[in-house]
């Protein structure tokens, strides 16, 4: 049986960071084909070009210049074509404020970026198990809530 | 000289079917969706001679089978966590039972077709059920404890934030907080 690849698309402005992330997915069994924007302007410009194909999931640095993982988040919740696209929180602040506020406004997982590589490997695919149960099983999307 | 043809399609098709349906000597019916129920089940090699054969005519044999076991033990496991009786089994043992495939058979195939292993999807399943209770309910965690068959609130709670990084109590703020959000948006 074959599984398509998942798309997946992060938004985040740390070069290092980005391409640890690049090297974690490849790692993993889960086939996916990754989106890389260096800010959060990027990312929404390109969501909203009518050509682009809708990714399965989102990963968003919270700290970004121009636009932060914040404004995105709210911005793909406004829009009618983008609401639906689960949105993970990949951030390194762990106040309690800025985790809730992220669940209060829509995303669905919230992340503390691990300290190491094999950790990041882990989180990572935890998420996208969870995302493609939730894609395709019946579990309740109003509930799809994970701290991670 | 010349001569031109139309076409209509289904009864093309419909004609290629019959005819190498017909080599097989067994009984068949063609539905309107495309779908062929024969009477009695074919072996293994009249299942591959035949899509073999259709092969050359660009018609597919499309092979649902594992997608629909597969939704098949998601179904099974939704059931039983919704009966009581059900609820006193092991996964293992109920799911073979129900759906009549060794349980290796089964999980082997669940972790090719979804990510992730059977014994995951359980726990999700739970606590996704705890969720939507706590969501839409009053029924205090005692209750819902009581309800899904934990031994105690604390180990109600304990696999909760285990699996979700939160405790019922900020998820059920959380939950309720959005809400409010969205209805002041609206």
């Amino acid at each position: 049986m074959k599984l398509n690849n998942l798309i997946v698309f992060l938004a985040e402005d740390d070069e290092d960071d980005r391409w640890l992330f690049e090297q974690a997915l490849t790692d993993l069994k889960i086939k996916t084909e990754l989106s890389m924007f260096k800010n959060g302007k990027e990312m929404m410009d390109y969501l909203k070009k009518t050509d682009t194909i809708v990714p399965h999931i989102v990963f968003l640095d919270l700290n970004m210049p121009i636009k932060n993982g914040m404004e995105c988040l709210k911005e793909m919740k406004e829009d009618e074509n983008l609401k639906k696209i689960p949105v993970a929180i990949y951030s390194t602040s762990s106040s309690e404020k800025d985790i809730e506020n992220t669940f209060i406004s829509g995303a669905n997982v919230y992340i503390n970026k691990p300290n190491n590589f094999s950790a990041l490997k882990k989180v990572v695919e935890k998420v996208l198990q969870l995302n493609w149960q939730y894609q395709t099983s019946n579990l309740n999307k109003e509930n799809f809530l994970f701290r991670i | 000289m010349k001569i031109y043809v139309t076409f209509n399609l289904d009864i093309t098709c419909n004609a290629i079917l019959e005819e190498q349906l017909n080599k097989l000597d067994v009984q068949y019916a063609i539905n309107g969706a495309r779908e062929i129920v024969f009477t009695k089940k074919l072996t293994e090699q009249q299942q591959l001679g035949l899509t073999t054969s259709l092969k050359k005519y660009g018609v597919e044999v499309i092979d649902n089978q594992k997608t629909e076991l597969i939704q098949r033990i998601k179904d099974t496991i939704n059931e039983m966590l919704k009966d009581d009786e059900a609820n006193l089994y092991k996964v293992s043992s109920y799911l073979s039972d129900k759906l009549d495939y060794s349980y290796t058979y089964l999980s082997n195939l669940f972790s090719e077709g979804t990510y992730t292993s059977i014994e995951n999807f359980v726990i999700l399943k739970k606590v996704d059920y705890v969720k939507e209770l706590i969501a839409t309910t009053d029924l205090s965690l005692t209750e819902i404890a009581f309800r899904l068959k934990y031994s105690s609130v604390a180990h109600l709670s304990g696999q909760f934030k285990k699996i979700t990084g939160l405790t019922p109590t900020v998820f059920q703020k959380i939950i309720e907080k959005r809400k409010a959000f969205k209805s002041n948006k609206a």
